[in-house]
């Protein structure tokens, strides 16, 4: 291989590989379209501080609850502030708690699945008892519960959506390693005297990644939705943090009265950026595990 | 290997996921914050009335003996007490359970229904337009917040075209009285039965109009699975020589489709309620919010607001019980009818 | 008027890989009344062709190009009503395996019913048993079997079965895809002898198809070998195995053991068929060909008439 730094080599890579992307028929697509979709979101929400016209905590820059106009393109909330400001940065809060949560499943979740199904035996049996007891739980309610209990703020929010979703990680990763331990190529290891922490990160891990990626993908979405879930009931985080979370809660109220426009877009918003990962999520595992081509 | 030796290693298997469950609980309410009775009160407390207060609800006592009290006392079917009221949490629990089962049940049909026709369609109609817009429409259906449809629905039905009622059950006071012979009174808690039981069409018609926007709400945002899977077995059974054959007898597509293929892709799509219905109280729990529906979720999310821990506790052992039981059902159910599964 | 007329056919399968050409450019008609065998080895398009003439391909093979005329039908372009009241009725259709064929959960007699039902809503169930229960006594079958089920049936048994339910609307054209080869020897025999005897009194117009050259040469009046999608030769059955004149002809009835030549040394055809997905340029039969020459590695060769046969090889085309 050559002795390209790393950096340089991910982005000459990248091109092409995007190109190879639409190659690879209709899933490339499909992961093509969530990556623009997601990437737009998350430029829209980092450059948000420039073109925000208003700030988005700000009250009262405008009348309360007024529709959409020209000088508020989305409307104004109940407490005088600019929906577009808010749908522009209301993102920052859900792309942490997705990041962080899914961050955190990984680092437990991988380790733990590749140790306990590559050991074998009791270590085996107990870890896939409780990931099961775990998985087989209603996810929203647990992460209810933890959240309840814990308190609000990013943190607490990240950690409760990923204690959910860590064995859905665990299970993947066991399926693929109890498959490519038996493979030959790593019985060859084995016999050429590798040990069991070289075989697992030199055989194993490689493999074993591509559906890892797939798995956090669609992780994220449900990450984004749980998050969304979770500030619904009021396990959110404290009001003046502009959150697409909050204006769905507090929209809501105000729908009756015909207020429309303080729910629909942070909606919508949320629906893209839960659609854009699912697409791509789709899109990694139909490319990762193609299903049977007739 | 025989059913009932499948039915008794599965009961076995559940047990100790069940004690898991309920061991996780107990330790996330009552370990992992603390001390759940001062996190109740929002202000510092006279320290003498925190000490009533939790001996009330036996939350003074070592950790230990709390465990056990908690274990032999859901033996007992006794969730716990209330925070706020000392009430006994399974009260609540019995009484706000038949709406969500109604909720959920009516959800599963739309889910299924919906799910099946249009895998149906889309597996007639291969890669054509129709089968991609389904498609689409299975992986994207899942990524709608649930709460986000439920009041985009309300929005457009209830609100501006007043089909249907905003939220609640039924109209006070109309409540189904279920089957009364004589002096002795049923009611199944479940009010589309219940006033069919009643002969009352009036609550009857209520009922379902009452019922029609949560259940679709539901339905719709779990139905994404059932559309790919129906989907891609119909696909693999629409292959297969016997509807060819059946085809080259000139049997009408209708025939073809839904008599020969759909028997044949429907064992999965059991196996996969099963493995939803998880999926379905959870969302549920949104769904009850978003339209003021009287069940389980929406007494969860109630007692959320009211700190009311013990009686969270209470009720996401209930949520995790009757999961488990669900699918050791499912799985029993899955194993009379299709004997090759049978481990 | 010949009963079935195919022009040109051309039947792909689309795939991820490629686009396959199952049937590629093949030309055929069928007088009323007579028997065609078409063989090829496995593969080679010969049930593909079968399944077109009804428009059964299954996706993603689709018909590309070519007509189809069945009894006046335009099979490639009639509306699907049209040829859905061909299937059963005008044509009839065997398949390979009876087991997987016929509906495991439904009854004989329902079979009957429902197919008889789908076409002649008039009748009645109980004239359709009646129909079905005639039909099964006709080959061979006790008619009170009528109310079992189809695993209730040996193999040989099951596959009259189908035949019954092929001939019961009274088809002119009945399409047998390897009938007899889920069967063993000795049933195998009285299914051929069935379906001579109700070719001759039902006035049928037979396809057989198989990869057994035994049975066609029985049955047959006229063979299509096909190889790799295309017709390799077309002829009257008795001056085909006579003199067969394409290679591969040649090739395949001389791998066939003969119990009455003492000594003799069992041939094969050397290689193996074609990958579709990327054919060899020129005749596809030229890799395996004991006779290939220049001209054929670098052009496809046309089927041509030849005496009363057509065939396609450049060793028969002195242009």
């Amino acid at each position: 291989m050559s002795d390209e730094r790393p950096k340089g080599r991910i982005v000459v890579q990248l091109f092409p590989a995007l190109k190879d992307l639409t190659r690879r028929g209709l899933a490339g697509w499909v992961i093509l379209a969530g990556a623009t979709v997601v990437s737009l979101i998350a430029i829209m929400t980092v450059i948000s501080p420039w073109i925000s016209p208003y700030n988005p905590i700000d009250i009262n820059v405008g009348p309360i609850l007024s529709p959409p106009s020209s000088q508020h393109p989305l409307g104004t909330n109940h407490l005088g502030q600019d929906m577009l400001s808010r749908v522009y940065s209301g993102g920052a809060i859900m792309f942490q708690v997705a990041i962080l949560s899914v961050t955190v499943c990984i680092v437990v979740g991988v380790p733990i699945g590749l140790f306990a199904s590559y050991t074998g035996g009791y270590t085996d049996k107990v870890a896939s008892l409780v990931m099961d007891s775990i998985y087989a739980f209603p996810g929203l309610v647990l992460a209810i519960a933890i959240a309840a209990m814990l308190g609000p703020g990013v943190v607490n929010m990240a950690l409760s959506i990923a204690v959910v979703y860590v064995p859905s990680y665990f299970r993947i990763i066991r399926s693929q390693v109890l498959t490519i331990k038996e493979l030959p190529y790593a019985e060859a290891a084995r016999m050429m005297g590798a040990t069991g922490r070289s075989t697992l990160f030199s055989y194993i891990l490689p493999n074993v990644i591509p559906s890892i990626v797939a798995v956090a993908t669609i992780n994220f979405a449900d990450a984004i939705l749980t998050a969304a879930g979770l500030t619904f009931v009021g396990l959110g985080l404290p009001i003046s943090t502009p959150d697409w979370g909050w204006d769905l809660t507090y929209g809501r109220r105000l729908l009756t009265s015909g207020t429309w426009w303080v729910i629909t877009f942070p909606g919508l918003m949320v629906v893209l950026l839960a659609l854009g990962f699912t697409l791509m999520g789709e899109g990694l595992s139909e490319l990762f595990n193609p299903r049977l081509q007739r | 290997m025989s059913l009932r030796s499948y039915i008794i290693a599965r009961i076995l298997l559940t047990i100790p996921m069940i004690m898991l469950l309920l061991t996780f609980v107990f330790l996330v309410v009552r370990v992992l914050p603390g001390d759940p009775a001062s996190l109740h009160f929002e202000k510092q407390v006279d320290p003498q009335l925190l000490l009533q207060f939790k001996r009330r609800l036996g939350l003074d006592k070592p950790l230990e003996i709390q465990y056990i009290d908690y274990l032999s006392g859901l033996l007992r079917g006794d969730f716990g007490k209330s925070m706020q009221d000392f009430s006994p949490v399974s009260q609540q629990i019995f009484s706000a359970f038949p709406a969500t089962l109604e909720l959920a049940i009516w959800a599963t049909i739309i889910m299924i229904s919906v799910g099946v026709v249009l895998g149906v369609q889309a597996s007639r109609s291969y890669n054509s337009l129709p089968d991609h817009s389904i498609r689409v429409f299975g992986t994207a259906s899942y990524a709608i917040p649930v709460f986000f449809l439920g009041e985009v629905m309300i929005m457009i039905f209830a609100i501006y075209l007043h089909l249907f009622p905003a939220g609640d059950r039924i109209y006070a006071g109309m409540e189904p009285t279920g089957l009364t012979i004589g002096d002795m009174h049923w009611k199944s808690g479940l009010y589309v039965m219940d006033s069919i039981l009643e002969g009352n069409p009036e609550k009857l018609l209520m009922s379902v109009r009452y019922l029609f926007l949560p259940s679709l709400t539901l339905g719709m945002v779990l139905c994404g699975i059932f559309v790919r899977l129906t989907r891609g077995n119909m696909l693999e059974t629409l292959q297969l020589d016997f509807v060819t054959a059946a085809r080259a007898r000139g049997l009408k597509e209708r025939t073809v489709v839904y008599g020969y293929a759909l028997r044949n892709a429907f064992l999965p799509i059991l196996t996969m309620m099963g493995l939803q219905f998880a999926a379905l109280l959870a969302g549920a729990v949104l769904t009850e919010t978003t339209f003021s529906w009287p069940g389980l979720g929406r007494y969860l999310v109630d007692r959320i607001t009211f700190r009311d821990y013990t009686a969270i506790q209470g009720v996401v052992v209930f949520f995790g019980l009757v999961v488990a039981i669900v699918s050791l059902a499912v799985d029993i159910l899955y194993a009379y009818l299709d004997p090759r599964i049978r481990f | 008027m010949p009963l079935l007329d195919i022009q040109s056919l051309v039947v792909e399968y689309h795939t991820v890989r490629a686009n396959v050409k199952a049937v590629d450019r093949v030309s055929l008609s069928m007088e009323k009344g007579r028997t065609l065998g078409l063989v090829g080895e496995s593969g080679c398009g010969k049930s593909t062709l079968g399944l077109s003439t009804v428009r059964l391909v299954p996706p993603p093979g689709k018909i590309v190009r070519g007509h189809i005329t069945l009894d006046g039908i335009d099979v490639v372009n009639c509306p699907d009503e049209e040829i859905r009241r061909v299937r059963g009725k005008r044509v009839g259709y065997i398949f390979q395996d009876p087991m997987t064929s016929l509906n495991p959960v439904k009854k004989i007699g329902d079979h009957f019913v429902e197919i008889i039902q789908t076409h002649e809503p008039e009748v009645t169930e109980e004239d359709a048993l009646k129909r079905g229960k005639d039909m099964l006594e006709r080959l061979g079958i006790l008619p009170e079997r009528i109310g079992d089920f189809p695993h209730q049936f040996s193999g040989g048994m099951r596959q009259r079965v189908m035949i019954g339910l092929a001939l019961v609307l009274g088809p002119d054209l009945l399409i047998a895809d390897e009938p007899t080869t889920s069967l063993d020897v000795i049933v195998e025999a009285q299914i051929i002898e069935l379906l001579k005897e109700l070719k001759e009194s039902l006035g049928l117009t037979l396809i057989l198809i198989t990869h057994n050259i035994g049975i066609v040469a029985e049955t047959a009046d006229r063979v299509a070998v096909m190889y790799a999608g295309r017709i390799a030769e077309l002829g009257e059955t008795y001056s085909l195995f006579e003199k067969p004149l394409h290679p591969y002809t040649q090739a395949l009835l001389n791998s066939v053991p003969n119990i009455t030549k003492k000594g003799q040394v069992l041939s094969w055809i050397p290689g193996a068929p074609p990958d579709l997905a990327e054919p060899p340029v020129g005749c596809l039969y030229h890799p395996r060909c004991a006779y290939a020459f220049d001209r054929c590695k670098k052009e496809e060769p046309l089927l041509l008439r030849h005496d009363d046969s057509e065939v396609a090889c450049h060793l028969y085309d002195k242009r």
